[in-house]
């Protein structure tokens, strides 16, 4: 800058800065702000030192701190795993009637167990437990393993055609080799008719019959079916598989065996009772 | 910030700072400001400490920022985190009284009651104290390895640390119980947070008011820059009138006045600026509008006996006017109209929300997934997440009923047994709970539609208060 230049209008010099013919005047910034620049950038290299900072090709410079969100994160969940131990604690040591009668319990329960049903049970019986064909809907007030606090908890600690010895078991055996093809057709009629289905009369006198040789062992005379052996209750409006005659049919010639796996050993005591909790509380609990 | 233009060399890019060594003003407005300042600290100081009652249950203190709960306290107002809307009223309402006072007497904010002329105002009170006026410090940094130099200014910089303490631990018992805070405070039992934020204030305070000063308004506000959009020439402004001023110079006693202007030039107006301006250049973006210089010129011209008011608050107009002239005031303008009515529809928005704020909220969310559980019956059940938001200071308990849906059944979780469920919920706090409303077979058979609206209705069983909320039964596709 040889030469000064100074604004027409206003006398100030300029920086002598030009761009299309507009002119910066110079206003000097105090020198305590350009050291105050000078103090970040030396922060910034001292943060560089201390904190995680540059990305390397497979890692990243850690820093002398040795600072990790990540543990942070780990650590908050430890912490907070602690502050639940209390209420863990009670859930073990209490009977499930306990549980869902304490208003403090039960609160521990359900956000729990709404948490590990998701996790776990989400993938089969759908986020809000509503169910798909063949996976049961937990929120209707029909079970085939029963439906008390109990019952429920027995179902998810040992699962149903599981590998756990106290598993749930039998399942319905495929009878398209047993009965002809106009008999299982007859036999269809007869199970449609017990939940209101109107369906050909001849057929359902003859069906009912084969259904008393065959199916009331296990579904029972009235086919209100058993809970002891998973037997579903053919009278009532709701099913598994669906209630379209041809999958009702297609039902009784092949069979069924859906298998639920046993949770007791891959969850810990109190989560799975957490979950008989929830379960319970979705509506259908006996 | 004065440039002094030098013929050979062109000027650097970056200044030093050039010390200002703001005169003891006295007058009017130098009382007034003594006394703004004197109701702002003190309001600031003591407000943590006053206490309010509200019950067992909730803190005592008046003003508190209660972040572990998630409430503030104002007094007989409380404002919970989804209320943060009154907050924002109340920042439009000040920003809306900030663009009213300026229009109609520019940087009142600035020059009386922002923190940092407040603060700086009392660290120059408190230099003054340890090191006398204007002369008697420019005297001191005369001699500033002198043994005098170095006692008064170490007082100084003493009293400045206190102070700054002091603010810094006034600004924590905001967000705690005062009291117990202080204690902790003086035990070392306080948590850490506190001590940083008592840390970080003590040395912002100690800083900005007692260092930096007037640097914060020059250069680190943005409101110098925004204010100039907010004046016109009917504001009134730290003016100083040219006309009469002019032309200036030294007068002696006994001279005549005739053909000359009443400033006699002895620069008591930039002695006494806490920016180290002279007023008598026009509007600048330095003036905080302190409204000293009018002290100190008021001062000057009792004493060569003229009238007062060489320097005052004036709008631009009447200085075009010359004197000639007297224009009057013109307080009613487009732009002020504009923002007192805005202040008054903020204001009367922000009352109605107050007043009418519910004592009992809820909310009835409808389960999304599944919309609608088929019973083994034939019937149909929805389940809702109730949420009470109980904003009063005791427990109270509320019968849940519904209405609008003559065939539907309830049922709430935990309490399936209680034919009219009740359900507790405690001071100050949020309850959720889940609900179930069934239709039987023909019920559901005779839902006029797909979809019915009804109304979950609680009904708090000491006062009898009903609160409804709307809520949908969903039944099966159609």
């Amino acid at each position: 800058m040889a030469h000064k230049k100074y604004d027409e209008v206003t006398g100030t010099e300029t920086t002598g800065h030009e761009w299309d013919g507009i002119e910066e005047l110079n206003k000097p910034l105090p020198k305590w702000w350009l050291w105050t620049f000078y103090a970040t950038i030396i922060w910034a290299i001292g943060y560089w030192l201390l904190m995680p900072a540059w990305p390397l090709v497979a890692s990243y410079t850690k820093g002398w701190l040795g600072y990790s969100q990540r543990e942070r994160v780990t650590g908050q969940v430890d912490q907070a795993k602690a502050a639940q131990a209390v209420f863990r604690q009670r859930i073990a040591t209490s009977e499930l009637e306990t549980i869902s009668t304490d208003p403090e319990l039960l609160r521990f329960a359900l956000a729990g167990g709404e948490a590990a049903f998701g996790d776990n049970c989400a993938p089969c019986h759908g986020r809000g437990a509503q169910g798909f064909p063949g996976y049961p809907n937990l929120r209707d007030d029909s079970w085939l393993w029963g439906g008390s606090l109990e019952a429920i908890h027995k179902t998810i600690a040992h699962g149903v055609r599981s590998t756990d010895p106290n598993t749930h078991g039998g399942q319905m055996p495929a009878f398209g080799g047993l009965l002809t093809s106009p008999q299982l057709s007859d036999v269809t009629d007869y199970v449609l008719s017990l939940s209101g289905t109107k369906a050909d009369a001849e057929a359902v006198a003859r069906g009912g019959k084969i259904f008393a040789d065959n199916c009331a062992a296990c579904h029972g005379a009235d086919g209100r079916g058993n809970q002891q052996m998973g037997a579903a209750n053919l009278g009532d409006e709701l099913w598994l598989y669906g209630g379209d005659r041809a999958v009702v049919m297609q039902t009784i010639r092949n069979g069924r065996g859906g298998m639920m796996p046993a949770w007791q050993g891959r969850l810990d005591p109190e989560t799975i009772k957490q979950l008989a909790i929830y379960v319970h509380s979705l509506g259908g609990g006996e | 910030m004065l440039m002094t233009p030098e013929p050979q060399t062109a000027a650097p890019l970056y200044a030093e700072r050039v010390k200002i060594y703001p005169k003891r003003a006295k007058g009017t407005f130098r009382t007034l400001k003594w006394a703004v300042m004197a109701v702002t600290l003190g309001i600031y100081y003591v407000m943590p400490w006053l206490r309010w009652d509200r019950g067992a249950y909730l803190p005592d203190q008046a003003v508190l920022i209660d972040f572990p709960s998630r409430r503030f306290f104002f007094f007989f107002i409380e404002i919970w985190p989804q209320e943060f809307y009154y907050v924002t009223g109340l920042l439009v309402l000040a920003a809306l009284a900030l663009f009213l006072v300026t229009s109609l007497a520019g940087r009142v904010w600035c020059g009386y009651t922002c923190p940092q002329t407040v603060w700086t105002d009392l660290m120059i009170a408190v230099e003054r104290f340890w090191q006398g006026d204007r002369n008697a410090r420019l005297r001191l940094d005369k001699h500033p390895r002198s043994f005098e130099t170095i006692w008064r200014k170490s007082a100084t910089h003493l009293s400045w640390l206190a102070i700054a303490i002091a603010t810094g631990g006034a600004f924590v018992f905001y967000f705690a119980d005062a009291p117990t805070l202080a204690g902790q405070l003086l035990s070392l039992d306080a948590p850490l947070v506190a001590y940083v934020f008592v840390a970080l204030f003590t040395a912002t305070t100690y800083v900005l008011g007692g260092l930096a000063r007037e640097q914060v308004c020059i250069y680190m506000c943005p409101w110098p820059r925004i204010q100039g959009a907010m004046f016109d020439r009917d504001s009134l402004l730290i003016t100083y009138r040219e006309w009469r001023g002019e032309p200036r110079g030294p007068h002696k006693h006994g001279e005549s006045w005739t053909g000359r202007g009443d400033c006699i030039d002895c620069h008591q107006c930039v002695a006494v600026c806490p920016t180290g301006i002279d007023i008598r250049n026009g509007p600048q973006l330095e003036c905080i509008q302190c409204a000293l210089c009018i002290d100190a010129c008021n001062e000057i011209m009792d004493k060569v006996e003229r009238p007062r008011g060489l320097i005052a608050y004036d709008t631009l107009r009447n200085l075009e006017a010359a004197g000639k002239d007297e224009v009057s005031i013109r307080v009613w303008r487009p732009r002020t109209i504009l923002y007192a009515a805005a202040i008054a529809v903020v204001g009367a928005i922000m009352l109605a929300a107050l007043v009418s704020r519910p004592i009992l909220e809820m909310n009835v969310l409808h389960d999304r997934n599944p919309l609608y559980v088929r019973l083994s019956d034939g019937g149909i059940r929805n389940g809702y997440t109730v949420k009470l938001l109980n904003k009063q200071y005791e427990p109270h308990a509320f019968r849940v009923s519904i209405a609008g849906l003559p065939a539907g059944t309830l049922s709430v979780i935990g309490l399936e047994h209680q034919p009219t469920p009740v359900v507790t919920v405690p001071p100050d706090a949020v309850y959720a709970m889940r609900l179930y409303v069934s239709l039987d077979k023909a019920g559901a058979a005779a839902l006029p539609e797909e979809a019915v609206e009804f109304a979950v209705v609680v009904t708090d069983v000491a006062t009898g208060a009903v609160t409804e909320h709307s809520a949908t039964f969903q039944g099966p596709e159609r």
